[in-house]
């Protein structure tokens, strides 16, 4: 059962790792700051959900489960929040999306 | 895998570094940053499991709440479009 445990607790820990890489790098890459949003919110989300999942399930039931869970109540409230508020701010100073294409970017016809 | 976790937030914090150094507009730096700090709270978490230390958690927390704080900023940011005193019409 313990190992059980701990082998869960790895793959949410490898998979959160993955997804706050995968987020980073898309915040770095992304050609406009509304699609660099979209990493963040991945980063926000699924990356550290997933890694304070992980550490929850090693923490077992105890009181740092608790204070994770409300680490990650926190978490979830503001990041969308401030996201959201980042984005109207953008759209009403004045940032256009960016709707162009790529010079590379293979034709679709 | 605590130790992968760790290396994968650290590279994460260092890309959203280089977008902050980087970004072409100041959304993309508080971004950048607002991203940050909510690495900040994960790297001080799985750190304190590494070291079999729970109470780093009360660090997590605390900086849960700076973030919270910078949110707020960022609310009023939305508001007046600058930092400066809001007392000078803008539009």
């Amino acid at each position: 059962m313990d190992l059980a445990i701990d082998l869960a607790s790895a793959a949410f820990l490898l998979a959160g790792s993955c997804f706050a890489v995968i987020g980073g790098i898309g915040l770095l890459r992304l050609p406009d700051f509304f699609s660099r949003l979209h990493g963040a919110g991945i980063t926000d989300t699924a990356g550290a959900g997933l890694i304070l999942f992980g550490l929850m399930l090693q923490a077992g039931l105890s009181l740092a489960t608790l204070k994770l869970i409300s680490i990650l109540g926190f978490l979830y409230l503001t990041s969308p929040t401030s996201t959201h508020a980042l984005a109207q701010s953008a759209l009403t100073h004045g940032l256009k999306p960016w709707l162009g294409k790529r010079e590379d970017e293979p034709s679709l016809r | 895998m605590l130790k992968v976790a760790i290396t994968a937030v650290l590279i994460t914090m260092g890309l959203a570094l280089f977008r902050a150094a980087l970004g072409p507009t100041l959304f993309d730096r508080i971004l950048a940053l607002n991203m940050f700090g909510t690495k900040t709270v994960l790297l001080i978490a799985v750190i304190g499991f590494l070291r079999g230390r729970p109470d780093f958690l009360d660090l997590a927390l605390l900086y849960t709440l700076i973030n919270f704080i910078g949110v707020i900023a960022v609310l009023r940011f939305l508001k007046f479009g600058h930092f400066a005193d809001p007392e000078e019409p803008e539009e």
